[in-house]
């Protein structure tokens, strides 16, 4: 039997239809069943004490804390950085071979696995510099993993200011360098902002990176330290610190708390809304801004 | 007198005596004598110190951002050469043989005698993040199609930010639930333990999806209007138009983004060291534990000794990992510069 | 060629070499890549008046007009041969100060572009960053530049908030303003009007009547009605050509060329 052209479409259609709800059913699912298996895990006690390796009831307060500082840290480095040389590509740049060749760069740079970087902080950053396994050393293998987006965040952002203002700006009689930071930036800030809020959310949840950088472990903290110089100190740049994500992979490649399973969800759970958080906090600022600086309603 | 407004007949300027002249607030008292002294420059009515803050301002400028520039083109030149002279020290160093390391399929870094075959790890990389694209490819184009074709306002609403939101999954998350979700599914309908390149996969294959479909959707979205109507115009229906016009249209885009999936599967290690069950061995089966570059490196390297012929492998593996992000790039560049033509 | 008298604004300038005028291109060529945009180009500016370009779409005006600040180095594909004589300098020559030069030359665009930033710091952006950091003098800059363009009173209670909430004509003076807050000596304007309804395009050019006591304006129009009305000289440019130059009302009563006539007359265009 031949089916008819009709026929066939309404088939091809169907199945358009069905793949499509699959990818949205698959999502769904795992995130319905990451938030299913954890939430319930979810406590303040869970959040802020430390965990456990053969009791029953640990709990994920230091790794949080290490994640969110080690972003703070990884931040830190990289927007100054990423932002000039984001600015460089955007203005300075004149197309030929050096603007081609760094655009490769940006390129490989970012395609790297995140493992490689991780070894390469171990071989620079951890030995060569003589961190250890430090909290700087994973900020700055970070940097390398993160430097590269926020480089095309930037080149974008700046990119997509109307040229308009940009020539305002010369026509008062601004240097180039004033036109780019005090009338080109503030416009452009948006759309800077979103992507690296989102790319905050790559640098929550990266873990392969860490694992040689920042290390496995924590020593105990003593959360009313807060001179970064003292080894205890949560604030101390300088001491190891298993981040949230290394810890989900820990207990499961080789956890052996008798709650491993449930720890895992709970921690898996804590990522992932930190993530959505980043994903819609970024939407809702971008518009936000958007709307103050252009002054819509 | 040069180029110079004269204090005197400005502010009898106009219907606005009031109105003030910002050059002349900082500039008139020294503006004469500096112009005389510089003779020719074109300064105008300008101080020397002003120009030369300013020009010493855009150095800045200049300075820093070309600065920021050589941080990411050192960066990557270390990364290449501390990466490589690890790498290469297992051969020229130690003594490994490069055909035994590409082709053995015997790894036993402490056995007796040392063999350092790393085949199985190439060949598990390569069919988990093949077998991945090709899970992924076919679904990537069906959510593209949707997205652009079907219902392009509920695509724009609800699919895209859902594809944004998978692609922001951290990866140890996927691990997790490929552990906890694919391996027992996989257990109970298959033989074997459920750990293996099937597992690895078909995590994989979720991980990489947003990054074909956000390309495939870009791709089918800047296809000119005139190729769809043209075909609707001659009677063709939906299936017709996508089969014949859109997706030979949209194929090396397509293929643009498959590569690039596959570079992300190849390179990502903890989901797939979780669900792979890191075996040393080429698999009988795609339901069989096996290992990847990325997870033997991600287990042995905290276990071994810097500067020991068994870590300096490791290293080698890493840089096979390097070699193998630039082959993609190259296959990438070549894709696009043959779409541009 | 008749000039001014030396006016107050640029009583220096005038009698510099070079034209005798306040701004003069000579031989002007412009490319992009390799095609020429202008070609040969000499015309002089007086101050104190107003000279409008006028020409078909893509006859080399906009591109001339905005040589004439050195605009178009922001455009990677764009060169220049030939000289502008500003002061009997040479803009174009290695060393000139490209920042100042642009301070002294103020520039209105087609479409209104206020900084994404308040009234005020529209206004207040330019004198602030030139060195003048008190308040009141700041202060007394806003009110005269938007008393001159006629946004004082529409404006005055309302300085703070974001200048993209103007109408299209107000952000139109208001950027005319802001290019008046840093005392340039000559004003250019690209179709300055050609994007706002017609009673702010009047305040414009009413606008433009006051200002040329002070400046000398260039001002690109396709309107030819309004290079009527407010220019002293007009100039009319096709295929990159200066084709004629002349008093505003021997061009549009008497043109000695064909084309001007045909252009004029609205035979093509």
């Amino acid at each position: 039997m031949r089916l008819s052209n009709k026929q066939v479409d309404r088939i091809a259609t169907g199945v358009f239809y069905f793949f499509a709800f699959l990818i949205i059913v698959i999502l769904g699912g795992l995130i319905g069943y990451i938030l299913y298996r954890g939430i319930g895990h979810i406590s303040f006690d869970f959040l802020t004490s430390p965990p456990q390796t053969f009791k029953v009831g640990g709990g994920i307060g230091p790794q949080l804390f290490n994640s969110l500082f080690l972003l703070v840290l990884t931040m830190l480095i990289t927007v100054p950085i990423g932002i000039g040389a984001g600015i460089y590509m955007a203005e300075y740049s004149r197309p030929g071979k050096f603007t081609d060749f760094i655009r490769l760069v940006v390129e490989v740079l970012s395609s790297f696995p995140s493992i490689v970087v991780g070894l390469f902080g171990l071989l620079v950053f951890v030995n060569y510099f003589d961190l250890k396994f430090s909290l700087l050393a994973g900020a700055l293998a970070l940097t390398v993993f993160n430097l590269p987006l926020m480089v095309r965040i930037t080149e974008q952002g700046i990119r997509g200011v109307p040229r308009e203002q940009k020539e305002a700006g010369l026509a008062l009689g601004l240097t180039r360098w004033k036109t780019i930071t005090k009338v080109m930036l503030p416009v452009a800030l948006p759309t800077i902002l979103t992507g690296t809020i989102l790319a905050a959310g790559r640098v929550f949840g990266e873990a392969a990176a860490l694992l040689f950088t920042a290390g496995m472990s924590s020593p105990r903290l003593d959360f009313t330290d807060w001179n970064p110089f003292s080894p205890v100190s949560p604030l101390n740049p300088l001491r190891p610190a298993e981040t949230l994500a290394v810890h989900i992979w820990k207990i499961n490649s080789e956890g052996i708390a008798p709650d491993a399973a449930q720890i895992a969800a709970g921690a898996s759970t804590v990522l992932i809304i930190t993530v959505l958080l980043f994903n819609l906090g970024s939407r809702w600022l971008g518009r936000y801004m958007y709307r103050k600086l252009t002054a819509s309603k | 007198m040069k180029a110079t407004i004269e204090p005197s007949t400005r502010s009898s300027e106009g219907a606005n005596p009031a109105a003030p002249t910002p050059g002349e607030a900082v500039s008139q008292p020294m503006n004469v004598s500096s112009n005389q002294s510089t003779g020719g420059k074109p300064s105008g009515n300008k101080p020397v110190a002003r120009k030369r803050s300013r020009s010493g301002n855009e150095w800045f400028g200049k300075t820093y951002t070309m600065i920021c520039v050589s941080v990411l083109i050192i960066t990557i030149f270390s990364i290449v050469y501390f990466v490589a002279s690890k790498g290469l020290a297992t051969f020229f160093v130690n003594g490994v043989s490069l055909k035994e390391f590409l082709t053995g399929v015997k790894w036993a870094p402490d056995g007796e005698p040392q063999t350092f075959g790393a085949l199985p790890f190439i060949t598990g990389s390569f069919m988990t993040s093949i077998l991945a694209a090709c899970i992924s490819a076919p679904l990537a184009f069906c959510a593209a199609i949707f997205m652009t074709e079907l219902m392009p306002k509920f695509g724009k609403t609800v699919m895209q930010p859902v594809i944004e939101l998978l692609a922001g999954i951290p990866s140890v998350v996927y691990g997790f639930v490929g552990l906890s979700v694919i391996v027992p599914f996989l257990r109970s309908v298959f033989p074997g333990q459920g750990l293996g390149i099937a597992a690895g996969a078909i995590v994989l294959s979720i991980m990489i999806l947003p990054t074909i479909t956000t390309i495939a959707t870009d791709a089918m979205s800047n296809l000119p209007r005139g190729l769809k109507e043209g075909s609707y115009a001659l009677g063709a229906t939906r299936w017709q138009t996508i089969s014949r016009s859109i997706l030979p249209a949209v194929l090396p885009a397509m293929l643009t983004g498959v590569v690039l999936g596959i570079a992300r599967a190849f390179g990502e290690a903890l989901a797939v060291q979780m669900v792979i069950g890191n075996a040393p061995h080429i698999p009988n089966s795609l339901f069989e534990s096996a290992s990847t570059l990325t997870s033997v490196i991600t287990l042995s390297m905290g276990n071994t000794i810097m500067g020991t012929v068994q870590n300096n492998v490791l290293w080698s593996l890493a840089l096979m990992l390097l070699t193998m992000t630039f082959v993609f790039i190259f296959i990438v560049r070549v894709l696009e510069r043959r779409s541009l033509r | 060629m008749a000039i001014a008298a030396p006016s107050i604004s640029s009583a220096g300038a005038s009698t510099q070499p070079g034209g005798g005028a306040a701004l003069a291109a000579e031989q002007l060529s412009i490319f992009y890549s390799d095609k020429e945009a202008v070609k040969k180009v000499d015309l002089s500016f007086a101050p104190s008046s107003v000279t409008a370009l006028i020409g078909p779409s893509g006859c080399g005006k906009s591109t001339f007009l905005r040589s004439l600040n050195r605009m178009n180095d922001t455009i990677a594909s764009a060169s220049m041969k030939g000289s502008i004589w500003l002061d009997g300098e040479d803009i174009n020559a290695p060393g000139t100060d490209v920042v100042t030069l642009r301070q002294r030359i103020g520039m209105v665009w087609q479409k209104p572009n206020p900084f994404y930033k308040s009234i005020y710091e529209n206004i207040a952006f330019g004198p602030r960053y030139h060195g003048i950091k008190n308040k009141k003098e700041l202060n007394e800059i806003v009110e005269s530049c938007l008393r001159r363009t006629a946004l004082w009173e529409e404006t005055k209670d309302r300085l703070h908030q974001s200048a993209l909430a103007l109408s299209g004509g107000q952000q139109q003076r208001l950027c005319i303003a802001r290019a008046l807050s840093v005392q340039p000596e000559i004003l250019l304007m690209d179709e300055p009007a050609s994007a706002l309804d017609p009673v702010s395009t009047a305040k414009i050019e009413e606008l433009i009547s006051e200002l040329k006591q002070e400046f000398c304006i260039v001002i690109v129009t396709h309107n030819m009605h309004q290079a009527a009305r407010v220019s002293d000289k007009t100039a009319f440019f096709y295929m990159g050509n200066l084709i004629e130059h002349n008093d505003t009302n021997i061009i549009f009563t008497n043109p000695e060329n064909k084309q001007t006539d045909d252009y004029i007359s609205g035979r093509f265009g």
